[in-house]
């Protein structure tokens, strides 16, 4: 069976700050890691592999060059090949062109008979490339996956729902995405570290691909931003003072001023 | 738009590097330089001192865009009954209609679904198409794609919205794809641009440190999610009157790929933030799994409901049903009390709509404090307790 994940590379959202007095993002020592929700669907792929002899896992990702450091990440967690999709005209891609590179990468592997992919990436949350691209391949597309059972062809998915969960059935090919609860990730093995750095990442550009630089990044995303700013905070308000028992008195007689209580 | 920095008037000052949210410039051989990462945001191109950055906006009219028209909603329904985001996104897409004078449309898809349209015109919608079929009676991301790319096909709207639920973020993301359209996620504002009508998408990128506003200039429809609990619910008209298409719709054999074998409700009492008036909130200062009893008390006492930021919930203290903030629901009560949440960008993006926001915390200097109306600065074992007395002490709190 041949298995495709495909993985992102983020900024760990968690630990980006705002400088409170310029109003940026503080970026500094912000570390780069392999997208938490992509780690689930590398683990949910390697499973697979284990139940199913002679089947393959390739990581793919589009990224900048140094994307190497979490796909090596990947092939130490167990990954048989990573590509890495780079080049300058990728740039600035929104999930339209992002999928469209994405799908353009899986054909030139000669398709897979599953992909499975992160649900959202935590610097977007979009939750849309995963669907994008099996719309792109004209594969159907299960999403918030969080209990996979498989055998043969067929794929059994519990996917999540805000008050509970369905249970579908898909054959292959098809493409899978995954969330936090589906699994716990492995971690990486001294071994697989050391055969990670012996392996070789694959890098594809717009012309290995066989698309025409329009077709990709910020030339090929319908949406554009318009601009960025950091969300103004609601005014200070009052900081109540006294013993407990009178601040509790003094919030309750505001709070049925402003006919709240 | 399109970036370019000019090697000949960078001085390497590196100014941009500081204004650029994405780090997509780098400095090489002492001049800037853009990477991959670049989203043609813009945001370099006035830090720049030189004027050494440009931004070209780029023009492309392959698509008749005055042929879109109309603002269109997705009425959610599951088990045949309304999902609460499809009338905020009705309140939403009347407002939007009227400022660019269009109409507003709802598409209803399921099986004997027809009933619901009612219901759709009383809370703003002139029009609603109606898809019935046994394949639309669960939602499958291959039966509602073709049935909506087929609608949106044939009516050509400009703009189409829907809730950011895990079917909205399922459908819409696959409707844009095969339309090739843009598509904006979980939205929290939107604008219609009183020049040019279109729509400006207001979202929150880098997990909420951020907030961008995103358009769709040269592609249709312009496509959106809006997260449940944002907008405001439009109000009931039973009087108003609007016109009920049904549009026809069949099913070719392969075109349904993913079959629905069960779908399972949980047993436990669903919890509704986005519609609480009043919530209770509790962070990692309240202790322990047992902090959230004495929050009940209190939401018992005002009438109102429990929370939690994500810091309890990653603890095991409660469920991430929940969970307010970024990973979990935005809410807009007119009471939230955040009670030892520390107020981590991620929380705020979830709960600083709130109408009144009263935060009790025993470090003066937490974020939380900076969006509070009231903060008391003390423990929440110690606060909880006397605001529970000084309410007993009134009339209609004293049992």
């Amino acid at each position: 069976m041949k298995i495709v994940v495909c993985v992102k590379q983020v900024p760990d959202t968690t630990e980006v700050k705002i400088d409170p007095v310029k109003g940026t993002l503080i970026r500094d020592g912000v570390p780069s890691i392999l997208n938490p929700d992509d780690a689930n669907a590398l683990e949910a792929a390697l499973t697979m592999k284990e139940n199913n002899p002679g089947s393959t896992v390739s990581v793919i990702t589009m990224g900048p060059p140094q994307a190497d450091y979490m796909l090596r990440e990947c092939l130490a967690m167990g990954a048989d090949a990573a590509y890495l999709l780079s080049d300058r005209v990728f740039s600035g891609a929104d999930t339209c062109a992002t999928s469209a590179t994405l799908a353009a990468g899986i054909r030139k592997l000669g398709g897979a008979d599953i992909i499975i992919t992160g649900r959202q990436a935590i610097d977007g949350d979009t939750a849309q490339v995963g669907p994008q691209v099996a719309t792109r391949l004209g594969i159907p597309v299960i999403s918030y996956v969080q209990k996979i059972y498989q055998e043969g062809d067929m794929v059994y998915a519990e996917r999540k729902l805000e008050d509970g969960y369905e249970r579908l059935a898909v054959k292959m090919p098809c493409l899978l995405t995954t969330v936090k609860e589906l699994n716990t990730p492995r971690y990486m093995t001294i071994k697989g570290i050391i055969e990670a750095y012996e392996k070789e990442i694959i890098v594809w550009d717009h012309n290995d691909l066989c698309i025409e630089p329009e077709e990709c990044g910020l030339s090929a995303s319908p949406t554009k931003v318009l601009r960025t700013f950091v969300a103004a905070p609601k005014g200070k308000g009052e900081i109540l003072s006294g013993t407990e028992s009178e601040m509790a008195e003094a919030l309750i007689s505001k709070l049925r001023e402003k006919h709240v209580l | 738009m399109k970036i370019s920095i000019s090697k000949d008037l960078c001085r390497g000052c590196g100014k941009c590097l500081k204004a650029c949210p994405f780090e997509a410039i780098i400095m090489r051989d002492k001049k800037a330089e853009l990477n991959e990462k670049c989203t043609g945001c813009g945001a370099c191109v006035d830090s720049c001192p030189f004027e050494a950055i440009s931004g070209i906006e780029e023009m492309n009219d392959k698509i008749d865009l005055a042929e879109y028209k109309g603002v269109w909603v997705f009425a959610e329904q599951r088990d045949g009954k309304l999902m609460p985001v499809t009338f905020e996104l009705l309140g939403e897409g009347r407002q939007l209609a009227e400022k660019i004078g269009t109409n507003l449309c709802a598409v209803l898809c399921g099986e004997n679904v027809s009933g619901l349209a009612g219901e759709l015109i009383a809370y703003g919608a002139d029009k609603v198409y109606i898809m019935e079929a046994p394949e639309l009676k669960n939602y499958t991301n291959d039966a509602y794609t073709i049935a909506i790319y087929n609608a949106i096909q044939k009516y050509k709207p400009e703009i189409f919205l829907f809730g950011a639920t895990h079917i909205g973020r399922d459908l819409a993301p696959s409707l844009a794809a095969k339309c090739g359209t843009g598509l904006t996620a979980d939205c929290t504002k939107l604008e219609i641009d009183p020049e040019d009508k279109k729509l400006l998408q207001t979202r929150p990128a880098f997990g909420g440190n951020l907030m961008a506003t995103i358009i769709c200039p040269n592609h249709r429809p312009q496509m959106a999610t809006v997260r449940p609990g944002v907008m405001k619910k439009a109000d009931y008209d039973g009087s108003r009157h609007g016109i009920i298409e049904k549009v026809p719709i069949k099913f070719e054999s392969g075109d349904l790929r993913i079959q629905v074998l069960e779908v399972v409700k949980n047993i436990r009492e669903t919890v509704s933030l986005t519609d609480a008036k009043i919530i209770v909130s509790g962070g990692r200062g309240i202790g322990g799994p047992e902090g959230f009893s004495l929050l009940k008390q209190l939401a018992d006492a005002l009438g109102g409901t429990i929370a939690s930021s994500r810091a309890c919930v990653d603890a095991g203290w409660i469920d991430h049903s929940y969970q307010v903030g970024q990973t979990g629901a935005t809410v807009r009560p007119a009471l939230y009390i955040a009670c030892g949440i520390s107020g981590a960008v991620q929380h705020l993006a979830g709960m600083q709509e709130s109408d009144v926001i009263v935060a009790i915390n025993k470090n003066e200097h937490a974020p939380i404090f900076e969006v509070a109306d009231y903060g008391i600065v003390g423990d929440v074992h110690k606060v909880i307790p006397a605001i529970l007395e000084a309410l007993r002490r009134l009339p209609e709190y004293s049992n």
